[in-house]
């Protein structure tokens, strides 16, 4: 009987069983930031405990950092204490902290992958939900919390009982003007935001093999949104050609043999899943969500759903709560819809490839008057590219500002905020009341072609009206 | 390094629900909340945005009414805790006096980190959970009990299931909620595997290849 690739790098990483039943998890790769770690860096003070490893762990500043104006002291004292406490806490560890000066800081989840650092048959984890991120690689990447950051820290391992795994396959061919964000929001959408309890989710099928790296660190990102501790992708020649080359990939005769052994971590064909779910590309609209939870989602042309349609009492009062926090009507047209700001960004839709898809668009285009459009590059690296590739003043003589590298507005723990009841069309991965810093603002999560064609318009928009002329 | 070891079997008090499917960490504790490099100044600050106006005004949350106030036990929906992967949330919980969450289910991370800090997270079944928030919608001043030994959570006149994987109740009634100790005991075996599981290397990229 086959193996998934959770199981195989499951059981590579296994210590042993603990006297509670729960494994010991040797964690190959850890990632820390600036909001979930001090605290745990306390806890190993108080204990007079030391890193153990602090080779395997990677530091970066990214929630709280502002996008504008990134000159010390911040205008924010407690950003200000947090980045101070991040880098002596790095420092007397000795722990590798790409720092504002390093040319490599970014949201932890672009630039693991981006430095070569998250590689197939790891466990990663990272004290940030959005960690599963990196499953995109082949690896079994995961969220924790500070307490949990602390044993990594000590130990190096973590207590964790296994994922049941389901594979999610999308076979067929996705629709012009589909990305994988419209892909994970259906995806979430049809399986319920609390569909994925309990499962590791393996994307699978066509679609998933032919979508370039972006998309699926895209797509793996958003596992979480639909409960899925960690979503990964199997290694294959796509994952090789974007690791070679990269600062912390193998080189040499290495490169070699890591690639074989990256390749055996695929799970194997008979290998035996605890469920399969099967969608088809072509039933995938440009989806955009309406609520406030991301399985609260539509196809563009679709009304909002009537609450007759709730499949319980339990959705119906989940609905009527969201329709009254976000001002909608059952059976109205999202597309229309005026909005006060777009946000292009995040550790979901901030990459290389978002920018690109994005920019041939914006080409003599301009942000409608009113809204405040924000593109967000999630790294120095990203934003170095797009600077070279003449992205970034695309989108800049398209009315756009654009930032410095960070998380931004996705939850605004920096100076980048929704104000009162703002309509905000976002490239981010959570709708969440208040989630992007007012606590009445509102979220429509997008894709980038959408929140490009929404800026433009100044109203929701599809893509493939507003840029009619494109070959998506 | 917890030296000694803290069994958690039952926990008494008032009980206090937070209603809803999907109670994200965002709305458990806001993001503004976060700005700290230590946990403590999270007490009393559980789901603030749902409790209070902008102008810190109440909004007449249940977990204010003053039948409720000082509960040791919140009952929620399900998928619980879902969202960001804030310690901050069971944290604040914790720190705002409850001692266990019982919901229909809960996210992973969520529970993981309520585990790690000592506070229980118990599933009770749909029907079940209708009917102890129609009780306390009536007698919010009950105290119950919640036994992880029997796994039943009672008012006195009904008992209700609980339902907990094996694995973190025998943490909690052994005192080994905190995995830190244990992690501690199978030092050789992790150094084997930290030698042979290569870790991320720098390497310059003119290495020739």
């Amino acid at each position: 009987m086959g193996k998934t690739l959770y199981q195989k790098v499951w059981e590579a990483h296994t210590v042993g069983a603990l006297p509670d039943g729960r494994t010991q998890l040797f964690i190959a790769t850890h990632y820390v930031h600036e909001v979930t770690s001090p605290q745990a860096f306390a806890m190993l003070r108080e204990n007079g405990l030391p890193v153990l490893h602090p080779e395997r762990t990677f530091a970066t500043v990214d929630h709280i950092i502002p996008t504008d104006n990134q000159q010390e002291p911040f205008a924010d004292e407690r950003a200000q204490k947090m980045i101070s406490a991040l880098r002596s806490n790095c420092r007397e560890a000795g722990i590798r902290f790409f720092d504002l000066s390093s040319g490599q800081q970014g949201i932890v989840h672009m630039i693991g992958p981006e430095l070569g650092i998250s590689q197939p048959g790891m466990t990663i984890v990272c004290g940030d939900s959005h960690t599963a991120t990196h499953g995109a690689l082949g690896a079994v990447a995961m969220g924790i919390g500070s307490t949990q950051v602390r044993d990594v820290l000590a130990t190096q391992t973590l207590a964790l009982s296994p994922l049941k795994v389901r594979q999610v396959r999308v076979d067929g061919s996705l629709r012009p003007g589909v990305t994988a964000k419209d892909v994970a929001l259906h995806i979430i959408g049809r399986l319920g935001a609390q569909g994925g309890l309990g499962y590791a989710y393996e994307f699978a099928g066509s679609v998933v093999e032919q979508m370039d790296m972006d998309g699926r660190l895209t797509l793996c990102n958003l596992a979480i949104e639909g409960a899925a501790r960690c979503g990964y992708v199997n290694p294959d020649e796509t994952t090789f050609a974007y690791l070679k080359g990269r600062p912390y990939a193998p080189k040499g005769a290495d490169w070699d043999a890591a690639v074989e052994r990256w390749k055996s971590f695929a799970s194997d064909v008979d290998a035996v899943y605890d469920d399969i779910v099967r969608i088809e590309a072509a039933d995938i609209e440009p989806t955009v969500t309406w609520g406030t939870s991301p399985d609260m989602s539509i196809g563009i042309s679709a009304a909002l759903p009537e609450l007759s349609q709730a499949k319980n009492d339990e959705q119906k009062r989940a609905w009527e709560a969201a329709y009254k926090y976000m001002k909608f009507v059952p059976g109205e047209q999202i597309k229309g819809k005026k909005v006060d700001v777009v946000f292009i960004g995040s550790c979901t839709n901030g990459r290389m490839q978002d920018f690109r898809a994005v920019a041939p668009l914006l080409k003599g285009q301009h942000v409608a008057p009113g809204v405040r459009a924000l593109a967000v590059p999630g790294s120095q690296m990203t934003a170095k590219q797009s600077e070279e590739e003449g992205i970034a003043d695309i989108f800049r003589q398209a009315g756009f500002e654009w930032r410095l590298p960070g998380c931004s507005m996705c939850l605004a723990m920096n100076p980048d905020k929704l104000v009162g009841d703002q309509l905000c069309a976002s490239t981010s991965n959570r709708n969440f009341k208040g989630r992007q810093g007012s606590p009445t603002g509102r979220t429509l999560l997008m894709s980038p072609l959408m929140a490009a064609a929404t800026a433009i318009t100044g109203n929701v928009s599809d893509p493939r009206e507003v840029f009619h002329d494109t070959q998506f | 390094m917890p030296a000694t070891l803290h069994p958690i079997t039952k926990i008494t008090g008032k009980v206090v629900p937070v209603p809803g499917a999907n109670m994200d960490t965002d709305r458990i504790i806001p993001a503004r909340f976060l700005k700290c490099v230590t946990f403590d100044e999270l007490a009393g600050k559980m789901f603030y945005d749902e409790r209070f106006h902008a102008d810190g005004s109440s909004k007449g949350h249940l977990i204010d009414d003053p039948q409720h106030v000082g509960a040791s036990i919140l009952i929620g929906g399900e998928n619980f805790g879902c969202g960001s992967s804030r310690e901050h949330a069971p944290q604040a919980i914790k720190r705002s006096g409850i001692r266990a969450v019982v919901a229909e289910s809960f996210a992973e991370i969520f529970f993981g980190n309520s585990s790690g800090i000592g506070l229980p997270c118990v599933c009770a079944n749909a029907a079940d959970l209708a009917i102890i928030n129609a009780k306390l919608a009536v007698h919010p001043e009950t105290e119950w009990e919640l036994d992880l030994q029997t796994m039943q959570l009672t008012d006195g006149a009904t008992v209700f299931a609980l339902h907990m994987p094996a694995e973190p109740r025998e943490a909690f009634l052994t005192g080994r909620w905190d995995a830190v100790t244990e992690l501690m005991n199978a030092p050789a075996r992790v150094e084997e595997l930290a030698r042979t599981l290569p870790a991320p290397f720098y390497t310059p990229s003119n290495h020739a290849d």
